[in-house]
């Protein structure tokens, strides 16, 4: 008896000798939930698709920008902005998957920085010579920059066609709005050769619990995407719930059109609960999510189903939206107190989501929310 | 009758080997700590150090912090071995409660249990056998030591055990089954039992035998005829722990300090057995000596003096008595009570630091200041919080901000309920001071855990 005790001893000492693990908790495995499936229906149904829309709205974009430039009438300036519209929702589908290449092309900054800088964009125009893959120039570029050359460069419709037929630039504005659309579309068109040439599988295959895990990186991407640039950026910083209340109407998005503001927010936030829901991308059919996977590991919270506690929220959030002017600049001047309401509301969700659904799925935030990054 | 009891006398084989393992475990859970690279990155990495209440001067030192983790580990060596004990045991105590106390965001139970562990073992004359001490002066060398040397190693061992069984029987962990419920889970890849962490009546039978077990296995290891029972329920227990969750070497420590209550034939086999790879024998200490203690005014002092110590241990952990509220959620009185794995909570902090005459704010990125690891524990525990706001408010008085008034807007969520606001956004922290006293500025839970 003695005997064996005494070997068992020595097992355990050799055991402590050789343990291997952490003792500060970040680590721990997943649960067999099926990651792969998972990350088959997010590449598949849901980010190619939106990317290949996204592709597809672009070229339409580009066909109607060349028979503007080529026949600068009203009619033609009115039909390019319907698919500059169209092509700037269709991106709220893909600024949430701002990882692998589009990270490395910063696909997000270059397409949707804002506000534009509009002293910027006149000065490239004249002299020319611009680049816009430098990292100075993610201001002057995107939709936002578009914004300001089709609908910000006059007050009327003629005014600003004429920058495009009579002005002694004309050439160069035409050729300054056939390059930003060009930028968009090769931006657009890397990120989806990638996808669709290799990084579908590796995508699949990194299938683990590590923080550089796809699981990881995209719930991560999906999070900050909805705290950073739909929250911070569509109400937050304009209604001025990081400047002690100063407001700035002109930093809401699209501010030159100025009347979209709300419908490409609303258009975020339904692109962001339908990656939650597994949505397949213009479809109705729904596969394995993050609600999924929260119904998997049987997410409680107060004896309600987190996955429905998030969706309820999703639900206020439009509500409350609903109720906003359709130009945030307006909102923001004539009552800001619903914007802040509607602010409140979407930062409840991020909570939920940020807190609650990350712990419960075990998944580690690996961005930090501030300013200036 | 309490003078016969400090009349007894037990062999000294089972100190001496205690003294042995102690070092050991200690010198491997060092040179363990060091190999991750956990030094630079717990010690010497982070700008800013999360420090104890009263302890604020206890700082990582540097590059010198390595020093430090030598000097520690030499001497946990020198406890090991029995040379120059009294010496080495002081260092190994005095280095490795200023390593434990140099940042809170690392604390551990097991750490603290080290450190109550080292302080006794000041008072025990470990080395009177199977030591170099011994060895090389015969005038040390004692056969029997009196019982309570033992004993209070077994009552502070106890202790952990005990209070540790105590603390889960709350509402939370015997009828909600939180937070095994939500960690289990995580384990479901695991070969043979993975499929059954999924299953919910596997964490409550984890829940309820985890709690019977802490509470029983000082007495199952007490008497003899349940003492190897007790020890195979030991080694399962704690093999188990290690391969559920990330908690490092404590299993070991526990497993290995458990052997304590053997009997001294045990012990002796062990140390005979290391003695003969030595080519020597354990026969040298066998001289029949009691260390009969003088029992002068500083013996008795000692005794008083360690009587407190114990009364103390006993007593501190219900110190969340005296604050009102839930203590999972304010964790006023959390620490140094034995309250291990009984949560699951995770918080999300965000900073404003306001000019107090212009008015102009900034909203903090924490990771300018933290690390991820110190900005995890921060979000969820008030006092880290109050730190943090301070050297925020600090910082940015430095560069020229009048009067930083520092507010925080967080939220936490504990044991599978719903996130809530946990700190009272409109306090401007900058005002606030830590103290013993109630935080007033942690919002309501607006639940209750009931039990201990």
């Amino acid at each position: 008896m003695k005997k064996k005790l005494f070997i068992f001893f020595s097992v355990v000492s050799t055991i402590v000798a050789c343990s291997s693990s952490d003792n500060s908790g970040d680590t721990t495995s997943g649960s067999n939930y099926d990651r792969k499936v998972l990350l088959t229906n997010w590449s598949e149904n849901i980010i190619i698709p939106s990317y290949t829309n996204y592709q597809a709205k672009l070229k339409v974009l580009a066909t109607n920008s060349a028979t503007f430039n080529a026949t600068p009438s009203e009619a033609n300036l009115l039909t390019l902005r319907t698919s500059w519209l169209e092509a700037y929702k269709a991106y709220q589908y893909v600024a949430i998957y701002s990882f692998g290449k589009s990270e490395e092309i910063n696909l997000k900054e270059s397409a949707n920085t804002y506000p534009t800088n509009a002293a910027g964009i006149d000065s490239n125009i004249s002299a020319g010579g611009y680049n816009l893959t430098l990292l100075s120039q993610f201001d002057k570029q995107g939709f936002p920059a578009l914004d300001y050359l089709i609908n910000g460069l006059g007050t009327t419709n003629t005014s600003i066609i004429s920058f495009y037929s009579t002005n002694a630039n004309a050439t160069k504005y035409q050729k300054y709005l056939t390059d930003v659309i060009t930028r968009l579309q090769s931006s657009a068109d890397t990120v989806l050769a990638d996808w669709n040439s290799g990084y579908k599988a590796t995508y699949i295959a990194n299938s683990g619990t590590s923080v550089s895990s796809s699981v990881n990186i995209t719930t991560n991407n999906f999070v900050k995407n909805l705290e950073k640039n739909v929250r911070s950026g569509k109400i937050g910083i304009p209604a001025g719930v990081f400047s002690t209340g100063v407001k700035f109407p002109e930093k809401v998005e699209a501010f030159y059109k100025n009347d979209v503001s709300r419908e490409l927010l609303e258009t975020a936030i339904k692109a962001s609960q339908d990656f939650f829901n597994g949505k397949h991308f213009s479809s109705t059919t729904t596969g394995e999510g993050l609600k999924s996977y929260l119904d998997y590991v049987n997410a409680m919270r107060s004896g309600e189903k987190l996955s429905t506690i998030i969706n309820n929220q999703f639900s206020a959030i439009l509500t409350a939206t609903a109720t906003l002017n359709a130009s945030f600049s307006n909102q923001i001047n004539s009552d800001n107190t619903k914007m802040l309401a509607a602010y409140d509301v979407l930062q409840q969700n991020v909570v939920y989501i940020k807190l609650d659904m990350m712990q419960a799925l075990n998944i580690t935030i690996d961005y930090v929310d501030g300013d200036g990054d | 009758m309490i003078q016969n009891y400090f009349k007894q006398y037990t062999s000294a084989a089972t100190l001496a080997f205690y003294r042995l393992a102690f070092g050991l475990m200690m010198l491997l859970s060092l040179i363990r700590f060091a190999s991750y690279g956990w030094i630079k990155k717990f010690y010497i990495t982070p700008e800013f150090h999360f420090t104890y209440y009263g302890f604020e001067w206890v700082k990582p030192i540097g590059n010198y912090t390595y020093v430090l983790f030598l000097i520690c580990g030499i001497a946990a060596l020198f406890v090991a071995i029995g040379y120059k004990y009294k010496w080495a045991i002081l260092t190994f105590f005095l280095s490795f409660t200023y390593i434990e106390l140099m940042d809170k965001t690392t604390y551990l139970n097991h750490y603290y249990f080290i450190t109550i562990i080292s302080f006794i073992l000041l008072f025990l004359p470990a080395n009177c056998y199977f030591s170099i001490d011994a060895y090389k002066n015969e005038k040390l060398r004692f056969e029997k030591v009196p019982a309570w040397n033992i004993d209070i190693l077994k009552l502070l061992l106890a202790l952990v055990y005990f209070y540790a069984g105590l603390a889960k029987l709350n509402s939370d962990w015997l009828i909600e089954a939180m937070p095994l419920k939500i960690w289990l889970p995580n384990n479901s890849n695991l070969p043979l039992i993975g499929p059954l962490l999924n299953q919910n009546w596997v964490h409550y039978a984890f829940s309820w035998t985890g709690a019977i077990y802490d509470l029983i296995i000082v007495f199952l290891l007490l008497y003899k005829r349940t003492r190897l029972f007790g020890f195979i329920l030991v080694v399962v227990f704690h093999i188990l722990t290690k391969i559920l969750f990330p908690i490092g070497v404590f299993p070991y420590v526990m497993i290995i300090s458990t052997l304590i209550f053997f009997d001294a034939s045990f012990h002796k086999k062990v140390l005979n057995f290391i003695a003969r790879i030595f080519a020597s024998s354990i026969i040298l200490f066998e001289n029949g000596k009691e260390k009969v203690p003088n029992f002068n005014t500083s013996y008795q002092i000692k005794i008083v003096f360690i009587s407190c110590f114990v009364t103390f241990q006993l007593l501190f952990p219900f110190r969340y008595l005296c604050y009102p509220n839930e203590l999972f959620w304010t964790e006023e009185g959390f620490r140094f009570s034995w309250r291990v794995m009984l949560m699951e909570k995770a918080g999300y902090a965000t900073f404003t630091v306001k000019d107090a005459t212009t008015h102009e704010e900034v909203r903090i990125n924490n990771s300018h200041f933290l690390t991820a690891f110190q900005e995890k524990q921060m979000a969820f525990q008030p006092d880290f919080i109050l730190e943090y706001a301070h050297h925020l408010h600090n910082y940015y008085q430095q560069q020229g901000v009048n009067d930083p008034e520092v507010y925080v807007e967080s939220y936490v969520a504990l044991n599978g309920r719903l996130s809530q606001k946990y700190i009272d956004s409109k306090i401007n922290l900058a005002k606030e001071n830590e103290s013993f006293k109630h935080k007033t500025w942690i919002l309501p839970f607006n639940d209750e855990i009931k039990g201990f």
